[in-house]
């Protein structure tokens, strides 16, 4: 396969399984992607949304059950893994426990017949940029997590693949080194500027890596964009349970006027910001608890006072759960210490109350 | 271990007991047996200490049983092991054919040696219907002796020994981690390669465990080598020679003699078999945690 490439292209691309009780189960619904050179884009999504399966079709590991794969005007999805040369790093990490590290990573050099000089100065080199210089002989089984992860990256990478491809690689690891790692693959893509498709459930691995996100929710894609895109602006309700709204509140809209929504519910009237065409008499309005402020705002309108229900410290904030009359729980952070059973007034900005039709 | 102050058992020291029933079970069923053979062995009825053993090694119809045996045993083993192997790696993936292959290739272990050898007998022999077959459909119209030979013998030990080494294998080999090939592949390894590069050298000390139990198993062929073979001539194995000592001449310290070099010679590669063993990796077959 060739060494480099302008886009990836996924056009309709479907995966279906027979389940064991001879129902279909449509893993992948007509995905179509374009994925350009030098890009890291995240496929992200709650476990079971597909996105492994997709990276398994780009990697030829799962042949799609239809749509084409194209990588420029090439189509790939009918060549063998083999053949393709993308590199690829494993939830598990997949190293061979019978090879040392040095044998392992490079595997993918000896399958091309690299010369064994050049192959052990290319390891070298590796091995130095994910800091496992000295480790050479040791058999996987003697690392740590996070050394068995970067030999799993050194592996794939070595190979100069023009695609990079990342199933899960931090889930393993504990959270101390989850975030070491990531800054660790984010700087080997800043330094090497291959293509990477890193698959991940962990909203915050997707925003902290990636140039783009594509969101998946049951084998669809719900929205590409920027981080901020996504983080900010998510294109639908589910996008948005998925991106920490976590307040979604069911209300009956007034009036529209430009994209504002003029909502009203049994406890308060609120002002949001439409993200998608309304219709009929009812909304839902999902708040992220980061944006709703504790105390009185500028826009006394969007004012709800409540009693503090539950308090969850998490350090720099808490979290705090509010109760309304109508028995709604409301989550917001507060940076000021409340207590339990205080009468607490919040407020949230228009901008930041985004309001979706019912679904 | 010892007990802790004041006398009362650790709960290690009364996990001990839990051996107590095997360890007896060893020592009545095979250590004593092999003991009082062994020093029967030591006591011929005429001549010295070694004499049995002396008898043996000049005895013309009695020292050649070993090559016998061996020119029986080690094809036999070659041939299951090197056949269950290709198969089983095929076999390693679950399809709804994974089972019913796996069924008939093992029907052959619930039929007993000499159920088989009756069979053969019918279906192998002169006028039996693989001839008969040969020759009606003008294939092959020589004569074809695959019973009470060398042939028979060494056919008879497939069918019964294929069977283990196939189940043997196939655990093996299921139980490596599949995306350890998926791994390879993405760095470039084909079919070929993945086998020769991920699944042999993990499969490797389980193969050899079973070319062992294959070996043992078949250096001890007897009813198919007296009803198949020519237990006078080209298949008089050495537990053949054993049985004549004990039963025909009634000399049970020549025939616990025959049976101990049996047993040695059984010893020799098996111990040989695990040395090479210990040249390959041993460890967890799966790559990674989780």
């Amino acid at each position: 396969m060739k060494q480099d490439f302008s886009e990836l292209r996924l056009d309709r691309v479907t995966r279906r399984f027979a389940t064991s009780s001879g129902e279909t189960f449509i893993a992948l619904n007509e995905v179509t992607l374009t994925i350009r050179r030098r890009e890291f884009v995240a496929l992200l999504g709650p476990s079971g949304c597909g996105k492994s399966t997709a990276l398994n079709c780009i990697a030829g590991l799962l042949p799609p059950s239809g749509g084409t794969i194209s990588l420029d005007q090439t189509r790939i999805d009918t060549v063998p893994p083999e053949r393709r040369g993308f590199g690829m790093v494993f939830q598990n990490y997949a190293l061979f426990p019978h090879m040392s590290v040095a044998r392992n990573v490079g595997f993918g050099l000896r399958m091309r017949g690299v010369s064994q000089s050049e192959v052990d100065k290319r390891v070298a080199d590796v091995l130095r940029m994910v800091q496992l210089s000295g480790q050479e002989q040791k058999l996987p089984g003697q690392l740590s997590g996070g050394q068995q992860q970067r030999v799993a990256i050194a592996r794939a990478i070595v190979i100069e693949p023009p695609l990079v491809l990342m199933d899960e690689p931090l889930s393993n690891l504990d959270a101390k080194l989850r975030l070491e790692t990531r800054s660790e693959i984010r700087r080997i893509h800043r330094e090497l500027g291959r293509t990477t498709i890193y698959v991940t459930h962990d909203q915050d691995e997707a925003l902290s890596l990636s140039d783009r996100i594509v969101v998946m929710i049951d084998g669809m894609v719900h929205q590409v964009g920027t981080p901020q895109e996504v983080y900010a602006e998510p294109s639908n309700i589910q996008v948005a349970r998925f991106m920490g709204y976590r307040n979604v509140i069911e209300l009956n809209v007034e009036r529209e006027e430009g994209d504002r929504v003029i909502l009203s519910g049994p406890d308060f009237p609120l002002t949001g910001t439409r993200k998608q065409a309304l219709a009929g008499g009812r909304a839902q309005v999902a708040i992220r608890p980061e944006d709703i402020t504790i105390g009185d705002g500028a826009d006394t309108a969007n004012t709800i006072t409540a009693r503090v229900d539950n308090i969850e410290y998490s350090g720099r904030d808490s979290l705090i759960e509010v109760l309304l009359p109508s028995r709604v729980r409301v989550y917001a952070r507060s940076a000021t210490p409340v207590k339990l059973g205080d009468t607490v007034r919040m407020h949230v900005p228009a901008a930041r109350a985004l309001v979706y039709p019912l679904q | 271990m010892t007990g802790h102050p004041g006398g009362i058992p650790s709960q290690s020291d009364r996990a001990l007991l839990l051996v107590v029933p095997a360890t007896v079970f060893m020592l009545a069923l095979f250590i004593y047996p092999f003991l009082y053979g062994l020093l029967l062995s030591f006591e011929p009825t005429q001549g010295g200490w070694l004499e049995n053993y002396r008898k043996f090694f000049t005895t013309d119809n009695l020292w050649p049983t070993i090559w016998t045996t061996l020119r029986l045993a080690i094809p036999a083993t070659l041939i299951n092991v090197g056949l269950a192997l290709p198969i089983a790696f095929k076999m390693r993936v679950k399809t709804r054919y994974q089972r019913l292959v796996t069924t008939i290739l093992v029907v052959p272990i619930t039929l007993g040696t000499v159920l088989i050898a009756e069979g053969m007998l019918t279906y192998f022999g002169p006028r039996g219907w693989l001839v008969q077959t040969l020759q009606f459909l003008h294939i092959y119209e020589g004569s074809i002796r695959l019973t009470h030979n060398y042939w028979g013998v060494l056919i008879s030990l497939v069918i019964s020994g294929f069977p283990f080494a196939f189940l043997l294998i196939l655990s093996y080999i299921t139980g490596i981690d599949p995306v350890l090939a998926r791994a390879a592949a993405t760095l470039g390894a084909d079919a070929k390669a993945q086998f020769r590069h991920i699944y042999l050298p993990l499969l490797a000390p389980g193969l050899a465990i079973c070319f062992c139990l294959a070996f043992v198993q078949s250096f001890s062929v007897f009813p198919s080598a007296v009803l198949l073979g020519a237990p006078a001539g080209p298949t008089r194995v050495i537990s053949i020679a054993a049985y004549e000592a004990a039963f025909e001449q009634y000399d049970y310290s020549l025939a616990s003699a025959i049976a101990m070099i049996m047993g040695f010679v059984q010893l020799i590669i098996v111990a040989a078999v695990l040395a090479l063993r210990g040249l390959f990796y041993r460890g967890p077959v799966v790559g990674g945690k989780g």
